[in-house]
């Protein structure tokens, strides 16, 4: 069992309800796309998946742990093993994309290593290498503001595959990229998933990607999920109600991208 | 209710606040017995006459000037042994003491649990402590345990900094960005290691302005706690007043021109470097 909610709650300062009653099981291994309208909760459920908040009311179990049970120490522990990807990659300004990626390993590493890694970056190969599967290795010394946005959500996946995690969530992963590079993505996320056997969990806005690359997809809509299925299984009806109300603002766009990556993933 | 054009809500606040800031500054300027006119008088306008027309030329015999320089470096030197002090003792008490460090804040929306907050007090108060008493106070107090000279001045220099540059330093890192420290932490880092690549990089710039800026502080406090016997450019300051020499005063007012600059012109370079 990878994870596990029930009856999750989550209620943010203002007293507005961003999840309700939320049960939900995701399997070791499976490889799962939450969709839904703006605002629905998809960011809110990855950061309780990601341990990054904790539940108002109800039960998160990840990787087999309650983590709001466990002490802050090993709760450090438990989330050294979870990673999750920010829609808009939370680096700072000026430092370095080689510091940026090594930074996913902060938490196996001693704060000796870190320090000294920060003064000369301790693992230039590994950093290079998780850059070169998303075709970036060539910005390893580049500064993260002189990239641009869709740049910059690769270079925060960089960080997450360098941290290898077993669990990796994704918010938006891939929002700030054009429609080929954004399959692509997808599909080395894909494609690490399934070569390591970890769970993968992204929230998504492009309902394509969603189908193309996810076997399981669950709809997510004022707090609550709608449907949770097969992506085989989620037909035109489905979408409409999920997106009902924001069918004149979102009519589908006509994409070829994802058609061409179906294969890769 | 909803009227079709709601005010701006924070307009009252901000009427009040004004309102309230004149209120308290009116006593203050009265309490303070501020009265410009008494520049004016005549008297007082002759006697500040005859102090500021010795200024000119300044002194610049060579046995002044051998003795000008012993004195600037000793300055120097006092201002400097200060602040490494200081620093020694304001950043592991800055980063005791700043909320951004908080392993708690990360999962509560940047608010950090109360016992984290408790636990943060003691050593702001701390820092309260050190630099409520100015450091000329200190000076005196040294100078009677140490005896006349420059210890007591570094000395002085480092507790008073010390309380200064923690406060501030606590403030800085709660001030910039706080989502990558966030983001690290909620990956599984330790705190330190958080802080030195989520916090260290956005704060780096503002750190340095304003270290170099205490800096310049102390090089001024290092010339006043000379007055009171701890050596450096203001003991000889208090000796040429006594002594009236006004061109020597204006030597000393040159140099403490120039330190300033340079105090400056180096902070411009090492935030370029860093910005």
């Amino acid at each position: 069992m990878s994870l596990r909610l029930s009856g999750a709650h989550l209620q943010h300062s203002h007293s507005v309800h961003a999840l309700r009653g939320v049960d939900l099981t995701i399997a070791r291994g499976e490889r799962v796309a939450i969709i839904g309208p703006s605002g629905a909760g998809k960011s809110s459920l990855l950061n309780l998946l990601a341990t990054a908040l904790p539940p108002s009311a109800g039960q998160v179990e990840v990787l087999g742990r309650a983590p709001w049970r466990l002490s802050a120490r090993q709760r450090q522990q438990l989330r050294t093993q979870i990673g999750l990807i920010h829609q808009a990659p939370p680096l700072p300004a000026r430092q370095r994309v080689v510091t940026a990626v090594l930074a996913g390993k902060l938490g196996q590493w001693s704060l000796l290593r870190s320090l000294v890694s920060l003064l000369y970056p301790l693992d230039i190969p590994g950093a290079r290498a998780a850059l070169a599967r998303l075709d970036l290795a060539d910005k390893l010394f580049a500064q993260c503001q002189q990239l641009s946005g869709g740049q910059l959500q690769r270079v925060g996946i960089a960080r997450v595959l360098y941290q290898a995690p077993q669990l990796l969530l994704a918010d938006e992963p891939v929002s700030a990229m054009d429609p080929v590079l954004a399959g692509h993505t997808l599909s080395v996320l894909c494609q690490h998933a399934q070569r390591e056997g970890i769970t993968l969990v992204a929230s998504l806005h492009a309902v394509e990607l969603a189908l193309a690359h996810f076997p399981r997809i669950i709809g997510v809509r004022e707090g609550r999920i709608a449907f949770d299925c097969p992506a085989a299984e989620v037909d035109q009806p489905r979408l409409d109600a999920l997106y009902a109300n924001q069918q004149l603002l979102t009519p589908t766009p006509p994409s070829p991208a994802p058609s061409l990556q179906i294969p890769r993933c | 209710m909803l009227s079709p054009h709601p005010r701006d809500p924070a307009a009252m606040p901000r009427l009040l606040l004004s309102v309230l800031a004149i209120a308290l500054l009116w006593p203050g300027v009265q309490l303070s017995e501020l009265d410009l006119g008494v520049l004016l008088a005549a008297d007082s306008q002759s006697e500040m006459g005859r102090f500021v027309a010795a200024f000119w030329p300044p002194a610049h015999q060579d046995e002044f000037l051998q003795l000008l320089a012993q004195a600037t470096l000793q300055t120097l030197a006092i201002a400097t042994a200060g602040m490494v002090l200081a620093l020694l003792l304001a950043i592991p008490a800055a980063l005791l003491a700043s909320r951004a460090l908080s392993l708690s804040a990360a999962s509560r929306g940047g608010q950090p649990s109360w016992l984290g907050q408790a636990v943060r007090w003691p050593v702001r108060g701390l820092l309260i402590f050190l630099r409520s008493v100015p450091e000329i106070v200190w000076a005196l107090l040294f100078v009677r345990a140490v005896g006349l000279g420059p210890t007591a001045g570094v000395l002085a220099i480092a507790i008073t900094y010390a309380g200064m540059l923690g406060k501030v330093y606590a403030e800085i890192f709660e001030s910039v960005e706080q989502r990558p420290m966030h983001a690290l932490l909620q990956a599984g880092s330790g705190r330190l290691s958080a802080f030195a690549y989520g916090i260290l990089p956005n704060a780096a710039a503002e750190l340095t302005s304003y270290t170099l800026y205490r800096w310049e502080c102390a090089i001024r406090a290092s010339v006043v706690m000379g007055f009171v016997g701890a050596g450096g450019l203001g003991q000889q300051l208090d000796l040429s007043m006594r002594m009236f020499a006004g061109g020597e005063v204006a030597s000393m007012l040159l140099t403490f021109l120039l330190l300033v600059l340079l105090a400056d012109a180096l902070s411009r370079l090492l935030r370029g470097r860093l910005a």
